[in-house]
This record gives structure tokens, C-alpha cells and sequence, in this order.
């Protein structure tokens, strides 16, 4: 008994750690593709050199990050079949369908026409190599939907039916598995974080080259207007990103909280704190909590709020911690703190989610001000197209020495917040949820292989940590390498349209076109 | 055919698109140090499978998602019972996708070298460890009566199952060399041919022994069609590169790949993994498959997507038809 909870509680380590590492790669690329896309897509449009390069900046950041985003969801796919095959037998019916579906529509997509845009600059049209990288935006963000669909399905599983001679899962309603409420709300907050995440990004460096670029400036050295025209044009694209994506964040998280009151009361009443049912209840803006005392010892509380966040009404009832518990354990068996998730992780992981991923919010908004269009400006004041912005207050007052440092500091250092807000945000769903897998169906403690030994999961769970911590410094020093690096200003767009027959008779010499090299090469 | 049928020989033709794509992916990674000569010469190899090997690698994902949505026994017991050989797998083609991402992403030799060593290794290994896998699975495996696998790692290392695994490194090396003569241009198309020859021949001894030993143990008439099939298409494949009939070898390649998973496969059916303990409780594809509905809405999904995709992929490889050379590689960023 003892080491099947120790197999079970590996394995969750090995699940939480390789799940949290994914999710760093997978934010980033579901909005850097579609920047990148829509980059290329004004610059096919316009022509403009500025849109180039950054097309091509972007794309490359992306696809560093990409690389192990992919290489890391191989693991997630296996990991079901290898650490829980219990849990596979159980469900495989039911959540093979939306992972199947993954790798048939979106995962071919990604895959395919990524290496076609890699490979493509001087094989594609522009328009249909700018096509690509719009499939491979579609596929992320299909990917994501297919996998959310199958998570809110342990989170609250729908369209199934247990089946009396095998005691399993068994689908019976694909549609409201792929359509049903936690399924597009869970999609639409999960995507409008990567936004915002990919937006963090994006005016992190653009900031840092304009913060150069404008010391460069001040020290009287040559600037690179082309590499300042193109990360201009990034930081408002990330900025307004940034802007729309929080307010998005904003109104789907707390469309998902309803949801979760009425689908998960457990996990939200452990988000809060909220040990006994009250009415109205108080929102918990500050809580130490006493689990064996079921109680927090130290509370700062606003009356009335969390009601309304549950519910829509200052008035109603929210269930509390215990009560939920007592009735969980009279439903299901066992003890009423078999059903406690964990409170300390869920109730922190929940506020630095929310406060961590609004600060990148706020850093968006000031940022969309400060560097707002010219005609809102005095004419002194206006900067051109290729030239470092101005960090202005009002019309014509702007933001002192001291301030505009740390204006565009604030840019670069909020940088990586919504990845750190959706690491809590995954680790508050999941551990939410505990101890259940599939949420009322099957117990985590009974979902891992009974064939594993602990020590295989432990030798398994090292081998990750080791080779992810590697990776994470490889990667980590590549992108701050190509970051930095800045754009490739002395990269021209080609003069001439490609043409998928290749080359026609005419253009230059024969032995010329043969042998010229790749646009691009591993 | 009933529907787990249907399945069955769907999940057989995920496996032979991921082992025909990604064979010669794998074997051109594995070429890397057999026959490239040089840097440019590396990175010529590197570049005939740069724009799809990530969509290669596509299928195996496809293979593992189909098997957990219709089989999902076979995939439990499967994934949970070969775990160290699917965790290498797992290692290798983590490093090997930031291999082929990262290697020229830096102008440093050590960094580029390092990267190397990553690519041979994690394509040699993984070619190795799926002929493993399918061996034993062919084979027979201990599995106890609640399905689940009671071997161990040295139940898989058995002589059959490590014949089945140098069967599929020599075949996709073959396979890679071949694909490399398609597709380079020079020097190294010469070379490529040759090394095609003498890995083809080695394939040949090695696969004859390992497929007669599995139609001996395992095998029917369908199998043993197949088997011929895929010698047939190996010697033809051997004749046409001899020739210097570079589509021709490769195609002929491709059907060995194509004649010998179909071969498994058949000497597999109607069970998909049989345990050794006690033939009551091998897993067959009717105990371990989902149910009808599961199955149903799967085979449109499938039905619709394959094809396409089958399409798109093709498309790609008309887009960079054409065959690189040392001129073509660009100098390094």
C-alpha cells in the first residue's frame, strides 16, 4: 500500500514538472505563430521593409521556442500510456478521441507547413509562404482546443456512459465533450493568456532594443533606424496584444470561476479559503490557513465579493471547505480530508495567477498610453516612424529621465510574468481537482500503472529533470542570443516574387539558378 | 469487417506511414557519420530532411493517440509495459528535434559537434529500439490476467526482439541511404548509392533471418505473402539502385518498408499483443477495442483527415523537389 502512494505521488511529480515545462513553450508559440502570421501577412500587403524584418525576427524567436515545445509534447502524449495505464484503460474511450483528433487535424498542420515556411522563402509565393504560417497558427490553437477539450473532461466529464460489463468509460456523445461549457471557456482563457504571454514577450524585447537604441541616441552613437522601425512597430503590436488579451483573460477567468462554483465548489471554495458555507460570503484577499483546525487563523476579507463572483449577487450562498467535504465523503466514502485538495497551494497559486497575469496587463495599458499616436501629441513632441518614442504623459508633458528608464525597464522585466501566471493557473486547476483524476470517476491514487516500480519512476522522473534543466538552459541562452541580437537589417525582402514551377527562362542565368543556395538551411 | 477490424488496419497504416516517413529520416540521421565526409557534406544530408522530418515524426504521434482512442488496453499495457525503451525513445527524439533546430543556430564547433552526436545517436537508437518493440510485441509478452505487462526490462532483450531491432536500423539505413541519392546531387549521390548497396545487403541477410523466424513463430499465408512481397521489393530495390534508378530504388524501398510492417502485422492479427503467460489473457482486438460509438465518430475523423494529409505532405515534398548539393548550403549564421 505504502509504495503504490509513492508510485502514484512520482508520478504526479514527474506529470506536474513535465506539464509545467510544456506549458512554458506551448503560450509562446500558439501567439508568436499568429504574430508572426499577421507581421507577414502587413508585410505582403505593404511591402514595407519593417514588417520583413520583423516577420523574420519574430519567426525565428518562435521557432527556438517551438522546437521544444513540440519535443516536449511527445512526452505528454506517452506519458498517460506509461505512468497511468489504469487511468488509460478507464478512460481511453472517451479521451483518446479528442487526442486522436489533435494529432490527425492539428499536429499534421503545425508540423507540415512550419517546415514549409522554414524552408519556403524562395520556393513560395509570398502570399501562399505567408498562407503557412497561418495554418500552422490554426493548428496551435486547434492543438490547444483538442487538448483543453480532453482536460475539461476530467474536470468535469460529460457525454459518457460507465459501462456495466467493463466498469469503464465509454463515450456517447462527442459533442458535448468537444462543445460543452468548462470545454469553451477553459479555450477561450487559455488562449487569451498565451496571448497576453506572447504579448509580454514581444514588448519585453522590443523595449529593450528601443531602450538601446535610445541610449545609443543620447550617447550620440549611429542607431539603426531600420532595427528601430521594425521593433516600433512590434512594441505597439504587443502592446495593444497586451491591452486586448488582459481584458480577454479578465472576463473568460471570471466566466470560468462561475462555472467552476457550480461544476467544482471544492476547488473554488479552496481557492478562497472559504472553510465553512456562508451567506453572503467574503471575498479573501489575505488567508493563513489551519487545515487540522479546518480554519484560518489570520484573515483580511471584503464582505459580500466572493458571492458575487460565484454567483452574480452579493446575497447568495457559497459552500465551504468542510461542508463540501462532508458531503463529498457521505457520497463517495472515506473521510471528509480525503477530499481536501491541498489549501495552501490552491488558495496562493490562485492569486499570484490572477495578480502576477494582471500586472502584465496593466504594464500593457501604460505602455499603449505612453506611446500613443502622434496627433495626440504636441507637434515637439512627435517621433517618426524610425525613431526611439517618447514615453508621454500628457500632450505635451513628458515622462522625466528617471521615470522613462524605468518605463522601458517595466517592459523588459514584466517580460516573463504570464508564464509564471499560467504555471500557477495550471497548478491551481490541477491540484484543485485532487484527489480526484476524473473528477467524481477515479481517484488519481488508483489511476497510475501497477506495473511501474517506484524506482523506474524515479529513475524516469531524474532522466527529465535532467535533460528539461539542460534544455532549459540551452534554450534560454539561444533566445536571449537571437533577442538581443535584434533583427537582421541588412536582410532585403526578395526582389523577386517566388514561383512554385521554380525559376523560369529569363531570369538570369541557368547554371546561376542551379546551384544558388538555399534561403535558408539547418 | 467489423469496426476494431477497420481500426486494426488503421493503426497498421499509421505504423507504416511513421516507419516509411521517418525511416528514412532516421536513416539519413545515421548517414550523418557513415557517410558524410565533411561539414557541408553533413549539412546536405541535414537539409534533404529538414522541411519534413518534424511532419515525419507526425505519424508516430498519431499512431500512439489512435491506438490510446481505440485500443485503449493496447495502449496501456503497451506504453506502461515497455517503459525503458519508450522513455530512450522518448530522450532521443527530444534531442533530436532541438538537434536538428539548434545545430546551426550557433557558429561554434563544439556546439555544431555536439549536436551531431545528437543526431546519429538519436536516430540510430530509436530505428533500433521500434524493431525491438514490434518483436516482442509480435512475439508474445508476459501479460497477467488483468492486462498488464510482467516482464521486466530483460523480458523484452530476448534474441529475436534484438534481431527485429538491427533488422529495422539496416533497413531504414538503407532506406535513408537510398532517399539520399534521390535527392543530393554530386559527390555524396555517388557515395550515397553505394553505401545503399552494402547497407541493402546487410538489410537482406538480416531481415530474411528475422522474418522467416517470425513467420515460423507467428506467421499465415497472409503473413507469409507479405514476407515474400517484401523480400521482393528489397532485391528490386537493391537491382534498381545498382542501376542507378534513383526514384525506382526508392519506391521499392518504401513497399520493403510497407511489405514488412504489413507483415507484423498480419502475423499479429487477430490478437494485438499476445501474452505469453497464458493465451486467455493476450490482448485482442476484440477485448481491447472502445466501443462503437468511439470507433464510429474516430473512422470519420480518420476517414476525412488521412487523405488530406496524405495530400498536403505529398505537396510538400513536390515544393523541395529538387536535389541539394554542397553548392546549395549557404555559409553558417
Amino acid at each position: 500500500m505504502d509504495l503504490a502512494v509513492a508510485s502514484d505521488t512520482v508520478a504526479r511529480w514527474q506529470f506536474g514538472i513535465t506539464t509545467v515545462y510544456h506549458y512554458l513553450f506551448v503560450p509562446l508559440t500558439i501567439a508568436l505563430a499568429a504574430i508572426t502570421a499577421a507581421l507577414e501577412t502587413w508585410y505582403v500587403r505593404t511591402g514595407k521593409e519593417k514588417y520583413f524584418h520583423a516577420t523574420k525576427f519574430w519567426g525565428k524567436l518562435f521557432l527556438i521556442n517551438m522546437a521544444l515545445g513540440v519535443a516536449t509534447g511527445i512526452v505528454q502524449e506517452f506519458q498517460f500510456g506509461m505512468n497511468w495505464s489504469q487511468y488509460s484503460r478507464f478512460v481511453g474511450d472517451v479521451f483518446g478521441a479528442p487526442l486522436a483528433m489533435e494529432a490527425l487535424i492539428a499536429f499534421f498542420f503545425e508540423s507540415t507547413f512550419i517546415g514549409l515556411w522554414i524552408f519556403g522563402w524562395d520556393r513560395l509565393p509570398k502570399k501562399l509562404h505567408c498562407a503557412c504560417m497561418w495554418m500552422v497558427a490554426l493548428g496551435t490553437i486547434l492543438s490547444a482546443y483538442f487538448i483543453l477539450a480532453a482536460n475539461s473532461w476530467m474536470q468535469h466529464p460529460v457525454g459518457y456512459s460507465i459501462n456495466p460489463a467493463t466498469g469503464k468509460a465509454q463515450l456517447n456523445s462527442i459533442t458535448d465533450v468537444l462543445f460543452q461549457s468548462t470545454t469553451i471557456v477553459v479555450v477561450l482563457h487559455t488562449l487569451t493568456a498565451a496571448f497576453l504571454t506572447g504579448a509580454a514577450l514581444v514588448v519585453g524585447i522590443s523595449s529593450y532594443h528601443l531602450w538601446k537604441s535610445r541610449q545609443k541616441q543620447e550617447r550620440g552613437e549611429q542607431v539603426d533606424r531600420k532595427l528601430v522601425a521594425s521593433m516600433r512597430t512590434s512594441l505597439r503590436v504587443g502592446l495593444a496584444l497586451a491591452v486586448v488579451a488582459g481584458i480577454g483573460v479578465a472576463f473568460t477567468g471570471d466566466n470560468l470561476a462561475k462555472v467552476m462554483f457550480k461544476q467544482q465548489p471544492m476547488k473554488m471554495a479552496s481557492a478562497e479559503a472559504l472553510w465553512n458555507s456562508e451567506t453572503p460570503a467574503p471575498f479573501s484577499i489575505f488567508a493563513i490557513g489551519d487545515v487540522n483546525e479546518g480554519r484560518n487563523s489570520v484573515e483580511l476579507t471584503v464582505p459580500g465579493l466572493l458571492s458575487f463572483l460565484a454567483d452574480g449577487n452579493f446575497t447568495s450562498t457559497v459552500p465551504g471547505i468542510n461542508n463540501i467535504a462532508a458531503s463529498e465523503a457521505a457520497k463517495y466514502g472515506g473521510k471528509p480530508s480525503d477530499y481536501i485538495p491541498n489549501i495552501f497551494v490552491t488558495f496562493w497559486g490562485f492569486r499570484l495567477m490572477i495578480g502576477i497575469g494582471m500586472t502584465s496587463f496593466a504594464a500593457g495599458a501604460a505602455g499603449l498610453w505612453l506611446t500613443r499616436r502622434k496627433r495626440w501629441l504636441s507637434p515637439q513632441y512627435r517621433t517618426g516612424d524610425d525613431e526611439v518614442p517618447r514615453l508621454m504623459l500628457t500632450r505635451d508633458r513628458e515622462l522625466g529621465g528617471f521615470l522613462t528608464k524605468w518605463g522601458w525597464r517595466c517592459g523588459m522585466l514584466t517580460m516573463g510574468f504570464p508564464l509564471v501566471a499560467n504555471s500557477f493557473g495550471w497548478i491551481f486547476t490541477e491540484m484543485g481537482r485532487q484527489p480526484w483524476a476524473v473528477f467524481g470517476l477515479m481517484k488519481t491514487s488508483s489511476a497510475v500503472s501497477p506495473n511501474v516500480s517506484v524506482t523506474m519512476q524515479c529513475i524516469a522522473l531524474g532522466v527529465f529533470v535532467l535533460l528539461y534543466s539542460v534544455l532549459a538552459v540551452v534554450e534560454v541562452k539561444l533566445m536571449v542570443r537571437y533577442a538581443k541580437a535584434g533583427p537582421v537589417t541588412s536582410e532585403q525582402p526578395p526582389a523577386q516574387d517566388p514561383t512554385l514551377r521554380g525559376p523560369g527562362p529569363g531570369s538570369g542565368g541557368a547554371d546561376e539558378d542551379i546551384d544558388k543556395p538555399l534561403a535558408f538551411a539547418y | 469487417m467489423s469496426l476494431p477490424d477497420v481500426w486494426f488496419v488503421l493503426i497498421a497504416v499509421l505504423w507504416t506511414g511513421y516507419f516509411f516517413l521517418e525511416g528514412f529520416d532516421f536513416g539519413v540521421g545515421v548517414l550523418t557519420k557513415l557517410l558524410a565526409r565533411n561539414e557541408s557534406e553533413r549539412r546536405v544530408l541535414i537539409n534533404t530532411i529538414g522541411p519534413v522530418w518534424d511532419g515525419n515524426e507526425v505519424w508516430l504521434l498519431t499512431a500512439g493517440g489512435a491506438t490510446f482512442a481505440a485500443f485503449p488496453d493496447w495502449y496501456a499495457t503497451l506504453f506502461s509495459g515497455f517503459y525503458v525503451p519508450l522513455l530512450l525513445i522518448l530522450v532521443c527524439l527530444i534531442l533530436r528535434v532541438c538537434a536538428f533546430e539548434y545545430r546551426a543556430k550557433r557558429d561554434d564547433e563544439r556546439w555544431k559537434r555536439n549536436w551531431e552526436h545528437a543526431i546519429f545517436w538519436c536516430s540510430l537508437i530509436p530505428a533500433f529500439l521500434w524493431g525491438v518493440a514490434f518483436a516482442n510485441i509480435v512475439h508474445g509478452v508476459p501479460i497477467d490476467a488483468d492486462k498488464n505487462y510482467t516482464g521486466g526490462l530483460t523480458g523484452l532483450l530476448n534474441p529475436y526482439a534484438l534481431l527485429g531491432g538491427l533488422t529495422t536500423l539496416a533497413l531504414f539505413t538503407f532506406h535513408g541511404a537510398v532517399f539520399t541519392a534521390l535527392k543530393t546531387v554530386g559527390d555524396i549521390r555517388t557515395r550515397a548509392r553505394a553505401t545503399a548497396t552494402w547497407t541493402g545487403l546487410v538489410t537482406a541477410v538480416l531481415a530474411l533471418a528475422f522474418l522467416v523466424w517470425t513467420q515460423a513463430h507467428s506467421g499465415d499465408g497472409w503473413s507469409l505473402a507479405a514476407m515474400v512481397l517484401a523480400v521482393v521489393f528489397l532485391l528490386a530495390a537493391l537491382g534498381s539502385n545498382l542501376r542507378g534508378r534513383e526514384g525506382w530504388a526508392f519506391v521499392s524501398s518504401g513497399l520493403t518498408v510497407v511489405a514488412a510492417v504489413a507483415m507484423l502485422f498480419l502475423s499479429l492479427f487477430p490478437d494485438v499483443m499476445p501474452s505469453t503467460t497464458d493465451a486467455a489473457y493476450s490482448l485482442t482486438v476484440g477485448n481491447a477495442a472502445s466501443g462503437h460509438y468511439s470507433l464510429t465518430i474516430m473512422t470519420w475523423v480518420a476517414g476525412i483527415m488521412t487523405p488530406l494529409v496524405l495530400l498536403y505532405q505529398g505537396w510538400t515534398y513536390w515544393v523541395f523537389r529538387k536535389r541539394i548539393g554542397v553548392q546549395h548550403i549557404p555559409a553558417a549564421h
